[in-house]
C-alpha cells in the first residue's frame, strides 16, 4: 500500500487520499464488501471494530461497533448511497444506538470511494516492471458538513486517536523500507 | 568546530564493514541516496513559503484587509486597483492557494471572503482526518496482502 496524494479542501471540508495496491481490483473490493475484512481494517487494534450488520447494496446498512480499551462499545452505522462493485461505493458514516440506529445531532460524514486498474496509469513511475497483475488504485474522499461536525467528530474518536498515535510508528518505519 | 587528528573520522568505523580506502565512497552514497528516496510531502516549510509570497505583495495585503472587513465580489476588487480584472484575479488565486482567502460562485459573481480563523480550523481538523485515513489505509493494505 502506497499513499499516492492527499488533497485538503478545507472550503468544501473533504479529504482526499489516493492510494495504490499491487492486487488486483476484485480483490481490492472485498476488503469493503466482506465485514470480517472490513472489521480487520476500520478500527484501529486497540479499538477493534466489530461488524454485526452488513448489506452491500444501494440502500442497505452496515452495523458496527468498537471495542474502547475499558471496554466500552461505540456504535456506528453506514448507509449505502450507491453501490456499484468492484467500482464505486457511496456512503454515509455516523454514530449510533445499540441497535444501529442514528442518534439525532450527531455528525454524519460522506464518503465516496473508487477503484479503478492501475496497470495502464503511468502513476509515479517507480519503475515496478511489466507484471501481468495488474494493480489497483483507490481514491476515498471523505466530506463533512460543518467544521463542527468534523471537530465532534475527530473528539469523540480522541481515545481512538492516542492509540492510533503508537501506529503511526510502525508506519513511518514501514515507509522508510517502502 | 572539531579539531584534532584522524580519531574523529574513524569513529565511522565501529558499523562500516567495508576496507578503509573505500569508506568515503560508501559515505558519498549514502549521502546522495537519501534526498532520493524521501517521498515529496507538503512540508510546513512550503506552507509557510505560500503564505509569505502571498504577503509579499501590496495588492494582496490588501485585498486580505478589504475581504476580512466584508465579502467582495472580484469585479468590485478590480474597480480598486488600476490594473485588469485579470491581472486581479490572478492575485486572488495566489491568496486562495495560500489558503487566505476562500472564493466562491454565486450567480455570475466570484465572491471573495478571508476568514482566516474558519480556513485555519478547517485545515488542522483536516490534518488529523488525514491522519486518521492514513492508519486505516496501512491496516486495508496489511489485511490485504495476506488475503
Amino acid at each position: 500500500m502506497t499513499v499516492t496524494d492527499v488533497q485538503q479542501d478545507p472550503t468544501t471540508l473533504t479529504l482526499t487520499i489516493r492510494s495504490e495496491y499491487t492486487s488486483p481490483i476484485d480483490r481490492v473490493w472485498q476488503m469493503w464488501a466482506d465485514p470480517r475484512k472490513l472489521e480487520r481494517w476500520w478500527g484501529p487494534p486497540t479499538f477493534p471494530a466489530t461488524v454485526t450488520e452488513h448489506n452491500l447494496t444501494t440502500g442497505g446498512r452496515v452495523v458496527y461497533f468498537m471495542t474502547s480499551p475499558e471496554g466500552d462499545r461505540h456504535f456506528g452505522w453506514w448507509e449505502f448511497k450507491a453501490v456499484d462493485a468492484p467500482t464505486s461505493l457511496r456512503f454515509e458514516d455516523g454514530f449510533g444506538d445499540e441497535t444501529g440506529a442514528p442518534i439525532p445531532d450527531m455528525p454524519v460524514s460522506s464518503i465516496a470511494v473508487d477503484l479503478a486498474d492501475s496497470d495502464s496509469d503511468s502513476g509515479s513511475g517507480s519503475g515496478s516492471g511489466s507484471g501481468s497483475d495488474s494493480g489497483t488504485t483507490m481514491t476515498i474522499a471523505t466530506t463533512f458538513p460543518s467544521a463542527e461536525a468534523m471537530d465532534q467528530m475527530i473528539s469523540m474518536g480522541m481515545a481512538e486517536g492516542m492509540a492510533l498515535a503508537l501506529g503511526q510508528i510502525d508506519d513511518l518505519l514501514a515507509a522508510d523500507n517502502a | 568546530m572539531c579539531q584534532g587528528p584522524d580519531p574523529v573520522v574513524d569513529g565511522l568505523g565501529a558499523d562500516t564493514l567495508v576496507r578503509p580506502g573505500s569508506r568515503s565512497i560508501t559515505y558519498n552514497r549514502m549521502v546522495v541516496e537519501i534526498p532520493t528516496e524521501t517521498p515529496p510531502q507538503r512540508s510546513d516549510d512550503d506552507v509557510a513559503d505560500e503564505l509569505f509570497h502571498a504577503l509579499a505583495d501590496a495588492t494582496r495585503r490588501d485585498i486580505v484587509r478589504r475581504t476580512m472587513v466584508s465579502e467582495h465580489s472580484v469585479s468590485a476588487l478590480a474597480r480598486m486597483y488600476p490594473m485588469s480584472f485579470a491581472a486581479v484575479q490572478k492575485h486572488v488565486v495566489v491568496l486562495t492557494r495560500a489558503g487566505l482567502v476562500t472564493k466562491e460562485a454565486r450567480g455570475r459573481e466570484q465572491i471573495v471572503r478571508c476568514d482566516i480563523a474558519t480556513v485555519h480550523t478547517a485545515q488542522r481538523l483536516l490534518d488529523q482526518l488525514e491522519q486518521v485515513w492514513r492508519d486505516r489505509l496501512g491496516r486495508f493494505g496489511s489485511v490485504l496482502a495476506e488475503s
